[in-house]
Formats: structure tokens, C-alpha cells, sequence
């Protein structure tokens, strides 16, 4: 298989099916789930296999694979819905900020500074004490925080492209500035900026598996994966796999996520060294 | 030459401080959302708002409140909880200690094992230890804290019975009992951070290893290990520096996530209970304190990399 001239590797293309599983589990749910995520159809977490139920049942006897696929629904909703919102905020501002220069560049990149000073999960924690712990407010925090990274990158990025001659060529010609950053700029940073947001995407996914597994991010009824991993910890003291199952989850997409990420970067020429 | 840039250095982290404690206060404080009704619930009636306003010190100006809650934190002094309204910082003292304790202990059994790790996936490039090492990093980057920490428990304590699962950590406990308790949230902060170390150390290593005087030294002779030791270590010895700083400020954020998994009594665990139960004041401070040893371990990776780098003194 090849995508845009360049063969995938095996790594890669375990990577995207694993993507293209999880992404049709979440869209699918409401249609494939065998049960409601809701209602209570067996006894307390049973093991996985038993009784009928391919992943076993939960604290409150609920289908697991019901569960599990509604939860991809909502983790996967919020991390991708935030990612995007990152890039749309951090690529602009950085591209405004590569190819203006001057004062707004120092005043972002300053303000940028302080951002990444500290580390993510405190700042999050800190806008959840103040507004309380709602999807809008998760999705806006970690778009938020997330988009200090997709500025640093496309700043850079930008820097690069801006002082290339064809966009010399283009202010020369008399065009906008939104004409350069939509028409020279864009085009030229899309491939690093590709695989950035494979980056973003497993990183908000970490950040808000992590907070609901703290109790801090999404609020029942709704569940998330890692909502689903604090619900069940108890019942690793009675032997019993089920929190393991969510955490599962998350780390075999995530992982798959980063090996077609890895693949990514590897065209260009980089590493995930770089770009933690 | 040296101590004016590592003043210069100081300088910046203690500007970064002062700039990180305004973002801290400015987000608990200016963010919209009345805390007073937020702590309260919807059903408060107007008095005793107005009285946890006041208590809050929320009808004075927000400069003022800054002010006074920073000369507050510089003398160790962080306010009154609002949980228990008991002052914050001795409560905060003790978990702040079980929390460096843990970290420590994951710092001082991950740090030589990454670097020595790294060296010899280096020296052996391209052999067994090098490829699991480039597999195991993808994972470790890709797998959250409360995964591992819950397969360790899984495996080592439920089925094998090694260990105890829930940390009961106690002061009073001798250092090794103490050491016994935390073996597995050090053991999984250990694996957190371990293997993007080694991979760094190796990458380090490597591109000192490809530079023109250790093939001079390789063709006059010099044996394999003399010229990692001799030629390559001191080269790269800054960039590890910064290696091992950055991971260790990895490991203070991870340490929350571990600290509820064990339900170890340390400043992760306190701070994620007072953001549940919207204690400012204890949210601030918590908050503060992680993000100073935060910004302390940055500034001291770069201090450290321009001490042990002449290059880096004569900045171009």
C-alpha cells in the first residue's frame, strides 16, 4: 500500500488499522453495541467471555463492549475536537507571528513561554478549580494548552518558508499577508504540521484520559475510557481484570496513533526525539 | 565569562517564576464563574456568600489579593483552606516531603540505569538491546502513567503476592519498611521516564560518536570503550545533563497520576482532592509548588549544559 508515492511500513499500517477500528467503534456505537450503556444486564464485573459478554460486565454490571464503545465515543470526541481546535488557534497565530514579526511576535512567543513553563496537567488542574470540570471547559483547556505546541511548530515552520524566495516573490507581487499564509505558507508546512497533529491528537487523548481518570474529567452519566479505568480499580484486589480493559484501550490506540506518526516523520527526516 | 551567563540564567528563572505565579493566580481567580457560589452550590443563600466573599478577601481589588497572597507564599505562608480552615502550608509540609521521597527514590534507580543503558545501546548499535530499546519508547511515550501502574499491580501484587498494591506510607515507619511500601509506584515511575531517557542518552551519544575526532581517534587505535569513555562521554556530557533534568521534571508532573493509583499520601494526591472540592487556596499553592520545582529543574538543566559545555559560553 502507498500513500502519496511512499510505501507504508508494517508498523505503519498495524498503526492506521488500529485507528480505523477505533474511529469506526466510536462513530458506530449506538448501532453495533449489543446492550445500553446505561442498563445494568448482568452481575458485577464478570470476567471477559462469560455469560455471553465478550468483555465481561463493569462495577454496576454493564456490558463492558457496550461501555467501551461509547466511551471511545466520547474520549476520542474530546481529544479530536480539541486537537482541532489547537491547530487552528496555534497554526494561525504562529504563521501570523513567522511572517509579521516585530512586537506580536515577541508578545506571543513570550506569552507562549510562560504557558510551557508550566507543566500541562497543573495548568489544567488550575482551570478546572476555577470553572468546574464540564466537556466544553475540557475541550477549551486542552485545545488551549495544546495549541502552545502547534505554535512553537508552525512558527518555526513558518520561519523557514517566509524567508524563501517565491514568498519574496509574492509580497514583491503586492499580495495580502493572509494571501501568503493561506497560499505559500500552508501548503509548505502541511506535511510537518500532518504529523503534529497525530502528536496533539495522543497527547489530548493522554490528558483527558488522565483527568477523568482523577475524577476530574468527564462527569457521569457520560463515561470515558479513562473514567472507565477509576471506576473499575477496585476490582484488581478480588484478582479480576477489568479496569485493564480501558486502560487497554488507550494504549493500543494511542500506540497506534504514534506508529504512523513515527512513520510520518521518518519521511521527514525527524524523530519523536524532537517533539515531545 | 561563566557566572555572569549562569547569573543571566537565574535571572530568567526567577522572572519565569514571577511570571508563573501570576498565570497561577490570574486562573484561579479572574477566570469568570463566581468561586464564592462555585464552593457554595447553586442553593447558597446570599449571606453566606457574601461571607465566604469575605473571607476570600474577593471585595478587594484583584492587584492587592496578588500581592498579598505572593508575600504571603514567599514566606511559606499560603492562606487558609477552605476545606478544613486549617492554614495550608503544614499540611501541605509533610506530603511534600512523601512526595520528593518517591520521586527520589524512582530518580536514584532511573537515572544511572538510563545513562549506562543508553551507553551500551550506543556502543552496540544496532543489536538486541538497541532495537528493543527504539520499541519500548514508543510504547512508554504512548502508554498512560495509570496503565502501567495498574498491570504492575495486576501482575506483581494481586497475582504473584510480591508486593503490596495500595502504598500505606506512614512517617513513622523505618526507612526500610518506608522503601518496601513504595516499591511499585517507584518502579512505575521508574518505567515512565526510563526508557525516553535511554533513548536520549543513545541519540546523544551517537551524534557525538559520528563527529571527525572519534574517527581520528578510531584510526589511530585507540580501543572502542577508551573512546566512548575519553573522546565521546565528555562531549555529550551536557546534553545528558539536560537529559536527566528534563525527565526528572517529567517525573514530578507523573507522580499525581501515581500518587492516587497507590492512594500514596504525597502533593499529587493532596492537590487532585482540593481541586475536586474547590479549595483555592490549597490548589494554589500545590499548584506553585510543582510548577517551581518545575521551572527549578529546567533552569538547572541549562545551567548545568553551560557548565559542562565550553561552546555554549560564547554564545554567537
Amino acid at each position: 500500500m502507498r500513500v502519496s508515492g511512499h510505501r507504508l511500513s508494517i508498523a505503519a499500517l498495524v498503526g492506521l488499522a488500529i485507528i480505523f477500528v477505533n474511529v469506526a467503534a466510536a462513530v458506530l456505537a449506538p448501532w453495533i453495541a449489543p446492550y445500553s450503556p446505561t442498563s445494568t444486564v448482568g452481575s458485577v464485573w464478570l470476567p471477559p467471555g462469560e455469560e455471553g459478554f465478550l468483555l465481561g460486565t463493569d462495577q454496576n454490571g454493564r456490558d463492558m463492549l457496550t461501555r467501551m464503545l461509547y466511551g471511545a465515543r466520547t474520549s476520542i470526541g474530546i481529544a479530536l475536537t480539541a486537537t482541532i481546535l489547537s491547530f487552528l488557534l496555534g497554526s494561525v497565530l504562529g504563521f501570523l507571528a513567522a511572517t509579521v514579526g516585530g512586537w506580536l511576535d515577541q508578545l506571543l512567543s513570550r506569552i507562549v513561554d510562560t504557558l510551557m513553563a508550566i507543566p500541562v496537567l497543573i495548568l489544567a488542574l488550575l482551570v478546572l478549580t476555577a470553572l468546574g470540570s464540564s466537556i466544553p471547559v475540557l475541550i477549551g483547556v486542552i485545545a488551549v494548552l495544546d495549541s502552545t505546541r502547534v505554535f512553537r511548530l508552525s512558527r518555526a515552520v513558518g520561519m523557514d518558508i517566509a524567508v524563501m524566495e517565491y514568498v519574496e516573490a509574492a509580497r514583491l507581487r503586492g499580495e495580502g499577508l493572509w494571501w501568503i499564509i493561506r497560499r505559500e505558507i500552508l501548503p509548505n508546512a502541511l506535511p510537518p504540521l500532518i504529523a503534529e497533529f497525530g502528536l496533539r491528537f495522543c497527547f489530548a487523548f493522554l490528558l483527558i484520559s488522565s483527568l477523568s481518570f482523577l475524577g476530574l474529567g468527564v462527569q457521569p452519566p457520560f463515561a470515558d475510557w479513562g473514567g472507565m479505568v477509576r471506576d473499575n480499580a477496585q476490582a484488581l484486589e478480588f484478582g479480576l481484570s477489568a479496569p485493564l480493559i480501558p486502560a487497554a484501550g488507550i494504549a493500543v490506540l494511542t500506540i497506534g496513533v504514534n506508529l504512523v506518526v513515527d512513520w510520518m516523520l521518518g519521511l521527514q527526516g525527524r524523530t519523536m526525539e524532537d517533539s515531545r | 565569562m561563566i557566572l555572569s551567563l549562569v547569573a543571566k540564567r537565574l535571572a530568567l528563572g526567577v522572572l519565569t517564576l514571577w511570571l508563573v505565579s501570576l498565570l497561577i493566580f490570574a486562573i484561579t481567580e479572574i477566570l469568570p464563574g463566581d468561586v464564592a457560589t462555585a464552593i457554595l452550590g447553586q442553593a447558597a443563600t446570599p449571606e453566606t456568600v457574601a461571607a465566604i466573599r469575605n473571607q476570600l478577601g474577593l471585595n478587594e481589588p484583584a492587584w492587592w489579593r496578588y500581592l498579598q497572597w505572593l508575600t504571603g507564599a514567599i514566606q511559606g505562608d499560603f492562606g487558609i483552606s477552605l476545606a478544613n480552615q486549617r492554614p495550608v502550608a503544614p499540611q501541605i509540609l509533610g506530603r511534600l516531603e512523601n512526595t520528593l521521597f518517591l520521586a527520589s527514590v524512582a530518580a536514584v534507580i532511573a537515572v544511572p540505569l538510563a545513562i549506562s543503558l543508553g551507553l551500551i545501546a550506543a556502543i552496540k548499535q544496532h543489536s538486541l538491546l538497541d532495537r528493543t530499546i527504539s520499541l519500548t519508547t514508543l510504547a512508554s511515550i504512548s502508554v498512560p502513567e495509570f496503565f502501567i501502574a495498574y498491570l504492575l499491580i495486576f501482575f506483581l501484587a494481586v497475582q504473584a503476592g510480591w508486593f503490596p498494591s495500595m502504598a500505606r506510607f506512614d512517617a513513622d515507619m523505618g526507612f526500610l519498611e518506608q522503601l518496601g511500601v513504595i516499591v511499585l509506584p517507584a518502579l512505575t515511575l521508574v518505567l515512565v521516564v526510563l526508557a525516553h531517557m535511554m533513548r536520549m542518552t543513545r541519540a546523544t551519544v551517537l551524534n557525538v560518536m559520528a563527529q571527525p575526532f572519534v574517527e581520528m581517534a578510531e584510526l589511530k587505535g585507540v580501543p572502542k570503550w577508551r573512546i566512548v569513555v575519553q573522546h565521546a562521554l565528555p562531549n555529550a556530557l551536557a546534553p545528558i545533563i539536560n537529559v536527566v533534568a528534563l525527565n526528572l521534571a517529567y517525573l514530578v508532573v507523573g507522580v499525581i497520576v501515581v500518587e492516587v493509583v497507590f492512594v500514596y499520601p504525597g502533593l499529587g494526591q493532596f492537590m487532585v482532592d482540593a481541586v475536586a472540592r474547590r479549595d483555592i487556596p490549597t490548589v494554589q499553592a500545590c499548584g506553585l509548588i510543582f510548577a517551581a520545582v518545575y521551572v527549578t529543574l529546567n533552569m538547572l538543566a541549562d545551567i548545568g549544559a553551560i557548565l559542562a559545555n565550553p561552546r555554549l559560553r560564547h554564545p554567537r
